[in-house]
């Protein structure tokens, strides 16, 4: 009960206009559209899971990014939107696709893109998916955004909130994302000096110009670049 | 009835935009690059000076067969010139030429990240076209995009977010609002670093080693033919118009001039405009390729820290003039 009052707590500014005027019943076209919208990132989601060709899945991915752009746009959350089509969309797919592209990403199905996991990862995914709608559907049930009123997810509304009450998480966050990049740091320079004194090692083979010699200064190159 | 007309008639001219703006800039290439080579370039189409040979190039496209290779993953292959010509469309309908209202396609209020961030859905196309076309050529085309972009990306935001700061605001309007003369000398690194970044990001020369075609024929676009391989040389034009309109709104003051800024701000956008257009063919006719690891370089040890270094510059001056 704990998360979901915290959850409520970030819309008490919201406004909230009273439940009794809405009813599930008689849905705007907004309402409708975020619906509909909904589906079909879920539908892409699902298919992002379930198919065998890598690359569909990653290009997938992109859809049901976009689908929770579109309905971030539909809560009136535009700034959130946006970062959300330049972070996932722009940066995450586009790494994720160069990593399929520079490994493995052939045209057509892989016979062994499917896991001996798939019960328990179902099993996760739906208790996972269960405690979240649980946790929003009770935080939000009488809450309803106000769209004829000034929107409450702009930019200046997001950034006034993130930076007066949410400012401990963000700065804890900012802090992780250091920490994840110095971790990388350290673990690139270790391969680094790890090729360099497995090129020491072999003096011999580095005298002979033998093609593991070079293989050794090359890959060392790449590690720093 | 009458918002249903205003809004039709603003798409309507972006579309325009869209459809000619990067023809003109493709017939001054053809002129500019051959006069600076020693050339004339186009001189027969349409009688005067070649004018019309862009219109001719079209209708050649138009005629060809539209082939789609054998082992390409068919859809996806048909698909990756439109996801990499449209979001340029999207992006021209948020760049203001003129103070009015009625200057903009459409006023977005986080409209710098809106930009970015529909730019760099465009590099989408490339990768699709790389990996559905089943060679080895275009999927090395691809993955050099995709190295590219990721490289690239980066000191385009900080400098985009550094003029944000000195404006107090994401709203491209709001920016241009708030811009004064001397925010060009106090942002010139982030404009040069946020060209150059973009530069880059289009795969322009000397940033074109996705499609270098002494090595790897023409990259993700090889298999291309006909309409969609016009389509995607569009894409290319389009991201001219894009990146210089954006140059100038965000660090150049857009409509704002030394004299004449009253009615004829939109003349200012547009010379701006043209003359980093002109400033990108210039580049392609100077500068050799950079080579793989040359790129990467500059982009991560060069770009980057400047960007970090004018977002330093752009937060002390701000608190010191509070």
């Amino acid at each position: 009960m704990t998360l979901a009052t915290t959850a409520a707590h970030l819309t008490a500014h919201a406004p909230t206009a009273a439940a009794e005027t809405h009813g599930f019943l008689s849905p705007t076209g907004v309402e409708i559209a975020f619906l509909l919208v909904g589906l079909v990132t879920f539908g892409a989601a699902i298919v992002t899971v379930t198919t065998r060709q890598l690359v569909h899945a990653a290009l997938w991915l992109v859809v049901t990014l976009g689908g929770l752009a579109v309905e971030y746009l539909l809560l009136t959350a535009e700034f959130i939107a946006w970062v959300q089509v330049l972070i996932y969309v722009g940066s995450v797919v586009v790494l994720l696709l160069f990593g399929l592209m520079l490994t493995r990403a052939p045209i057509g199905r892989s016979p062994d893109a499917d896991s001996g996991n798939r019960w328990a990862a179902l099993t996760v995914a739906v208790a996972a998916a269960a405690a979240l709608v649980w946790v929003v559907v009770d935080a939000f049930r009488t809450t309803w955004i106000d769209l004829d009123g000034p929107a409450a997810g702009s930019t200046e509304a997001t950034g006034a909130s993130l930076f007066q009450n949410w400012v401990l998480p963000f700065e804890a966050l900012s802090v992780l994302l250091l920490a994840a990049l110095v971790g990388a740091i350290v673990l690139s320079r270790k391969a680094k000096a790890g090729a360099a004194t497995a090129a020491e090692s072999t003096p011999a083979a580095r005298s002979e110009k033998s093609p593991r010699s070079e293989k050794g200064p090359r890959s060392e190159k790449e590690g720093t670049s | 009835m009458n918002d249903v007309l205003d809004v039709t008639l603003r798409l309507l001219i972006v579309f325009v935009v869209f459809l000619t703006f990067p023809l003109i800039i493709g017939q001054t290439e053809h002129k500019v690059m051959a006069h600076m080579q020693g050339r004339l370039g186009p001189m027969y189409a349409g009688g005067f000076h070649g004018w019309a040979q862009l219109i001719a190039d079209g209708v050649k496209f138009a005629q060809k067969e539209d082939v789609v290779p054998a082992g390409a993953d068919r859809r996806i292959f048909q698909l990756a010139p439109a996801v990499a010509l449209l979001p340029y469309l999207l992006v021209l309908l948020a760049i203001p030429i003129g103070p009015d209202e009625g200057a903009v396609g459409q006023v977005i209020d986080a409209g710098v990240f809106f930009v970015l961030a529909v730019m760099g859905v465009g590099v989408l196309g490339s990768l699709m076209a790389g990996w559905a076309s089943a060679n080895k050529f275009s999927l090395l085309g691809g993955l050099r995009t995709a190295a590219q972009l990721l490289a690239y990306e980066l000191p385009m935001l900080l400098t985009a977010a550094s003029v944000a700061m000195a404006a107090g605001t994401v709203s491209i309007p709001g920016i241009l609002d708030a811009f004064e003369w001397w925010w060009l000398p106090w942002q010139i690194v982030g404009a040069i670093v946020f060209f150059v970044a973009g530069l880059a990001e289009l795969q322009r020369p000397p940033f074109d080693m996705p499609v270098a075609d002494s090595e790897i024929i023409f990259g993700a676009y090889t298999e291309y033919t006909g309409l969609r391989f016009a389509l995607f040389l569009l894409a290319e034009y389009a991201g001219i118009v894009v990146l210089c309109g954006l140059t100038t709104v965000l660090f150049l003051g857009g409509w704002h001039g030394p004299w004449g800024a009253d009615g004829l701000g939109w003349v200012w956008t547009l010379l701006k405009t043209a003359v980093l257009a002109f400033l990108v063919i210039w580049l392609r006719v100077t500068y050799p390729r950079l080579r793989e690891d040359q790129l990467q370089k500059l982009s991560w040890t060069l770009l980057v820290p400047l960007s970090l270094a004018q977002i330093a510059l752009t937060g002390i001056v701000k608190v010191v003039i509070q």
